[in-house]
């Protein structure tokens, strides 16, 4: 028997979702949309009127706030519309679509010692009367996401909830040996492979010389390891470079064999070896996440992932994967982190982009940004992981191919820092089982969206069970420390596939795929292997360790299944019920790829000036555009849904300020409630920059993220950064070129910085395709994308430093030189203006202005302390002065800066690197410009350029003392409070 | 004198289990955290401790809603166990999903099952008229001298973090009864104006019912509240710590010494 339970607001209380819709809809051009909104559950079973209405009364419901309908499906009551004239829409998970709630419910009914078989929950929505159209309309881009879910409108009309159909098992062969080269490309695209023609034909010869064609688990195995997403092939391949080759733009060519092995892999060896005995890293690019040392017992890891793809398609489960992926990074490295710390940065198209320019196939932005927001949310929060770092840009080349960043921290010991796979050991798989969801992830993220990516790849989209990875997380640190396994890595792209490859690679394997508990029956072998569901960690488990991790496991209810054994063969061998379906040498599968070579150009941006006006009396329409633009506004209403203080280990919370919603520079966490050790995580980006020259973009986000890091307290001589390059299609060698001047850059700023390269990770290929209303075939490719995060450390927590004003009457130091740097800025981009100097960084100066402002925090001489860095000097004062609650009075004339400034508007909105507004107490004043007095270049590093009032008004004024800007702090907090304060 | 044993009792989504035995070891007790399922195996376990501590989290994911179906376990199995508990006159602290978990399986009122409380349940906690999660920092005034918890306290500045923490009750009957029997034990304030009754959002970061942060049982010795105490025991953990305006010691500290107190 099939029973509803229908849930609905009580009289009298709110309809928050409704509510909710109804707000959204506006955003659709559906003026005033009335609706009402009910959840309800399908539960399948011998259970009779009473049992059921026990169930709905006393779990599903809660009678306080709410009422139930419970019927058979297709009852009458059901139906009964609340008002005249409405009609119900019902959206159910479709088939195979993970549904924590209702497995949870399933689990929950069983304590009412009442059986049933199946438990689905549903949407119910009450809509007036609408045209096919507009219901139409209001069903796929409002209530429901085809990817993930189906939507029947009218009564529910099947009588019990379908289930996998049984798999029959029958071998598969792929003939390629015969293909020529045209069909190889076919197969490649229509099998979603997404293999180069080369790499076909090494695999079509490997076969043909083996005399046999490939199952199709043999191809799968090797379209999953030798993707973008696991193999990085065109950042790890063979590059011919031809541009800027020198940091001052001298032109010249570079042969790379590996080009991240010859930049970003090359600074950290580089700083390793001039480290010497005081090197702090542990191990760098080779584990799932980078390992530095924290303190005498701990080791630190940082992991920034993307997951961009996914996110395009259905931002809430897209983000939730994406987060729930990267936790699985540090718990997957060494023998396992304990996570400390979130980080999220996204990029979306602006969220006020008219509905009706959309183009087929792509979400509004703002339903992308509020389902991503609600993905990290609900997956970070169940974690019980602190949210405390991240960053949202906004350009409209993000529309179809919006960008989730997300990163987790984490602490282990260090004797637990490495662990490696031994011969016979068993492959254990732990935690969620095996369903149909995301398979070829790992092959879809390296292709190009198009508007058809929707209905082609939907199985690649998936929604997370964070529950299920936090019981993982709990038995895996206790069997971490009980020592009962000798290696853990994380089931990410490309499955069980990718995981035991990995494993293995040294050894060999043998996989039961029959073994591997699934979800539902109907999977093939295939599918059981390359399946990317989530929550899933695999462990390297001796027959004399496996009884305890056994019993541990399920003592936590937590599911823990041999699937095979490191065999030492050097094979990979998989079978299915003892048969034989695949076997690939190791070799061939990790080693067998052609070599990729790319031709990479990169011409820079002639030199454009950009046009300032006159000199004007006033700038405070400039000063409120830029604190009032998506960028720079205030992302508050994010920030508040991610628990950031769980853990306990919370010192600089991302908000800071007299009312707790200034903008800090930077998280500080306390990983050890028992020491007073930090972490600073901050992170830098600027994508506008990159528009002008790739290697200051480059550079730039580095100098921002060590600044932000710096500026709350962190040691510049120990701080990890990590590179997250999302680029557009790499195979058009402008596009790589641009990218491998960005790592040149990246090169350059560590070595000399002394800033090693830990992680990274990149994503290729996003740019986004579709067809306009005239058949004309238009490719948006998103501006180049690099993310600097930062992982600092605080020796103790107490020295931290916050960015708002502390009292009236301190003195304002500007640190660093302002030079005439406005291309890319956000005063260029609010004017509509183009060209400019990009900025740079005096990496020498940087270095020494680091160290001093360090010193300078650590004695206890500053009292607020900000980067400049968007909107330059104007804004960062603005944002000291609200934050604090206080005012704050500047002479532009004492700005330090180069002979090619002159105009207001530099002074004001440059945006150069490396500078810092610090107050300080009067009578420490002295100490602090004795800490810079050797930094001079071309003159003094820093000037005394104002002081804190209590006037509650920002003034900054010209040699004459007339006011260029003079406004209340709170108008400018008002601006900037503003765009996204939803 | 020993320190009082405290049980904090850990299922799957519990998050806050660290931190809050944290809190009562700096507080003088000796906590152990303890996993749902040994419990049913074995519910003695909770007869060889004074104080029981539900922490905060995502009990199986607030799945269904908030707390509930931990609740539904304790009232299909460890009914019995928890109200020998408090009538042995000991302790139980619900914080967040904790206090959800208790209010939703009746230990805070109601009897203790649904059979009790024929008429259905009292109160619960729901949505935040928000309708979404929020982490914020809230001033809260105790009143009454009934939960032994809050003896001495008069005024919290502690954070929220949840989105199913609106306290509504089933009538407004009903809330009265609660308020004359001084079970209304800790409600949100507005600092401007702390001897307002019914501060609205963002002081009131939910939209509960007469502000309400935190109720009693009728014995005092179940407190539940949704803010967390163990999130502000260092200086450091105080928004505002770098403007010098934290005490040496957190607010969140005070109750958990109570809590050991009670017993010394």
């Amino acid at each position: 028997m099939l029973w509803e339970v229908d849930i609905y607001p009580a009289s009298g209380q709110p309809d928050l979702a409704a509510e909710a819709l109804a707000a959204e809809a506006h955003d659709l051009g559906l003026e005033s949309l009335q609706l009402k909104a009910g959840r309800g559950y399908l539960i399948e079973g011998k259970l009779d009127r009473s049992q059921i209405q026990t169930i709905a009364e006393q779990l599903l419901a809660d009678r306080v706030v709410e009422t139930t309908v419970v019927a058979e499906v297709g009852a009458a009551e059901l139906h009964a519309p609340p008002q005249n004239n409405m009609q119900a829409v019902h959206v159910l998970p479709k088939p195979g679509v993970m549904d924590p709630v209702a497995e949870s419910a399933l689990r929950a009914i069983a304590d009412f010692d009442i059986e049933v078989e199946a438990v689905r929950t549903l949407k119910k929505y009450w809509l007036p009367e609408l045209s096919a159209e507009q219901l139409d309309l209001v069903s796929k881009k409002l209530l429901a996401n085809d990817a993930i879910e189906q939507v029947i409108a009218g009564p529910l009309d099947f009588d019990r909830l379908q289930v996998g159909d049984a798999y029959t098992f029958e071998l598969q062969h792929v003939a390629i040996r015969n293909l020529d080269d045209m069909q190889l490309a076919d197969l490649s695209r229509s099998g979603q492979l997404y293999l180069q023609l080369a790499e076909m034909q090494t695999i079509q010869n490997y076969f043909r010389e083996l005399g046999r064609d490939p199952t199709d688990i043999e191809l799968e195995t090797l379209a999953q390891t030798w993707s973008e997403h696991c193999s990085h092939k065109t950042l790890a391949g063979r590059i011919a470079y031809e541009g800027p080759v020198e940091p001052d733009g001298t032109v010249g060519t570079r042969q790379f064999e590996n080009m991240l092995k010859e930049t970003i892999f090359a600074a950290t060896l580089a700083i390793r070896k001039k480290l010497g005995a005081a090197d702090w890293c542990v191990s760098v690019f080779e584990d799932n996440a980078g390992i530095v040392r924290f303190d005498e017992q701990d080791n630190i890891v940082f992991k920034v992932e993307t997951h961009n793809h996914p996110s395009a398609l259905e931002p809430y489960g897209g983000a939730n994967t994406g987060i729930g992926g990267v936790i699985r990074d540090p718990l997957g490295t060494g023998l396992g982190a304990r996570p400390v710390c979130n980080t999220d940065v996204f990029c979306f198209a602006p969220p006020d982009t008219p509905a009706d320019t959309l183009p087929a196939g792509v979400l509004h932005p703002r339903r992308v940004m509020k389902g991503v927001v609600s993905g990290v949310r609900d997956y970070g929060n169940r974690m019980g992981i602190p949210t405390v770092n991240g960053a949202i840009y906004f350009d409209p080349r993000y529309l179809g191919n919006p960008l989730v960043y997300c990163g987790t921290v984490g602490i282990l010991p260090r004797d637990k820092s490495f662990g490696a796979a031994q011969a016979d050991d068993y492959i254990v798989a732990v935690g969620g089982r095996t369903g149909r969801d995301g398979i070829h992830g790992a092959t879809f993220s390296s292709a190009e969206l198009t508007e058809q990516s929707e209905s082609l790849s939907g199985g690649a989209v998936q929604i997370g069970n964070a529950i299920t990875e936090k019981m993982v997380l709990d038995v895996i640190l206790v069997a971490r420390d009980r020592g009962l396994y000798n290696a853990i890595t994380d089931c990410g792209a490309g499955g069980f596939s990718s995981a035991v490859g990995e494993m293995g690679e040294k050894i060999g394997a043998e996989v039961w795929l029959e073994r591997a508990p699934v979800k539902y029956e109907g999977l093939s072998y295939t599918e059981i292997w390359i399946s990317e569901a989530q929550e899933r960690m695999v462990l390297s488990v001796s027959p004399e360790q496996w009884e305890a991790l056994s019993a541990l496991c399920a003592s936590e209810d937590v599911e823990a299944t041999i699937i095979g054994r490191f065999v030492p063969s050097g094979e990979l061998t998989l079978k299915y019920h003892n048969e034989q379906v695949g076997r690939l040498p190791m070799e061939f599968l990790h080693d067998g790829r052609p070599p990729v070579i790319r031709q990479a150009r990169y011409a820079p941006q002639p030199a454009e000036t950009l046009d300032l006006p006159a000199p004007a009396d006033a700038y405070h329409e400039e000063l409120l555009a830029i604190l009032g633009s998506l960028n720079v506004a205030s992302k508050e209403w994010v920030i508040r849904q991610y628990d950031h203080e769980v853990q306990a280990g919370s010192v600089i919370k991302p908000l800071v300020g007299a009312a707790n919603d200034g903008p800090g520079d930077a998280a500080v966490v306390r990983p050890k409630l028992t020491s007073r050790r930090g972490i600073a995580v901050s992170c830098g980006m600027n994508p506008y920059y990159g528009d002008l020259n790739t290697y200051h973009m480059a550079a730039s986000s580095i100098d921002e993220a060590m600044r932000n890091c710096v500026a709350v307290g962190a040691d510049p001589r120990q701080i990890a950064i990590l590179d997250n390059f999302c680029w557009g299609d790499c195979e058009n060698p402008e596009t790589l070129g641009s990218l491998v001047l960005a790592a040149l850059a990246c090169y350059d700023l560590a070595v000399e910085l002394e800033t090693p390269f830990i992680s990274g990770k990149d994503s290729l290929n996003n740019e986004f395709s579709y067809v306009t209303a005239d058949g004309e075939k238009q490719t948006i490719a998103i501006p180049a994308t690099l993310l600097i995060s930062a992982m600092g450390q605080v020796e103790s927590v107490d020295q931290c430093v916050t960015m708002d004003l502390k009292k009236a009457g301190n003195v304002l130091y500007l640190v660093g030189i302002t030079r005439d740097e406005l291309g890319g800025s956000h005063y260029a981009v609010t004017q509509g203006r183009t060209g400019g100097r990009v900025p740079q960084v005096h990496v020498a100066t940087a270095k020494a202005t680091f160290l001093a402002i360090h010193d300078a925090i650590k004695a206890n001489l500053v009292q607020a302390c900000h980067d400049l860095s968007e909107g330059g000097l104007a804004v960062a004062s603005a944002e000291m002065a609200f934050a604090g609650s206080l005012g704050a009075t500047l002479h532009l004339a004492r700005v330090p800066h180069d002979d090619l400034v002159s105009h207001p508007v530099s002074l004001l909105f440059s945006e150069s690197n490396s500078r810092f507004l610090c107050e300080v107490a009067p009578d420490r004043a002295a100490d602090f410009e004795a800490l810079f007095e050797t930094i001079a270049e071309n003159g003094p590093l820093l000037a005394n350029i104002g002081e804190v009032t209590a006037t509650n008004r920002l003034q900054i004024l010209t040699s004459e003392n007339n006011p260029l800007i003079d406004v209340e702090t709170e108008r400018l907090k008002a601006a900037w409070q503003k765009p996204l304060a939803w | 004198m020993s320190k009082p044993r405290v049980l904090i009792l850990r299922a799957p989504g519990t998050n806050c289990d660290v931190e809050t035995a944290f809190a009562f070891e700096t507080a003088g007790a000796a906590p152990q955290v303890v996993h749902i399922n040994r419990v049913l195996e074995d519910a003695q376990l909770f007869a060889e401790s004074q104080i029981l501590c539900l922490p905060g989290g995502f009990s199986y994911g607030d799945d269904v809603a908030a707390g509930r179906i931990l609740a539904n376990q304790i009232h299909h199995h460890l009914a019995d166990a928890l109200q020998q508990f408090r009538s042995d006159g000991k302790l139980i602290l619900g914080i967040c999903n904790g206090f959800q978990i208790l209010i939703k399986a009746g230990m805070l009122l109601d009897g203790g099952s649904p059979e009790a409380a024929p008429l259905g349940p009292q109160a619960t906690l729901t949505w935040n008229d928000t309708g979404l999660f929020e982490d914020r920092w809230v001033h809260l005034a105790a009143s009454g001298d009934k939960s032994p918890l809050l003896r001495g306290i008069d005024s919290m500045y502690l954070p929220v973090a949840h989105a199913e923490g609106k306290f509504v009750t089933s009538t407004p009957e009903v809330l009265d009864q609660l308020g004359e029997a001084g079970q209304l034990v800790l409600r949100y304030t507005d600092p401007a104006s702390p001897e307002d009754r019914d501060v609205g959002y963002p002081h009131n970061p939910n939209g509960s019912h007469r502000a309400v942060a935190g109720i009693c049982d009728a014995t005092g010795r179940v407190l539940g509240l949704m803010p967390h105490p163990e999130r502000f025991i260092d200086r450091t953990q105080h928004p505002r710590w770098t403007r010098g305006e934290a005490a040496d010691v957190g607010d969140g500290l005070a109750m958990f010494k109570n809590a050991v107190a009670y017993f010394g």
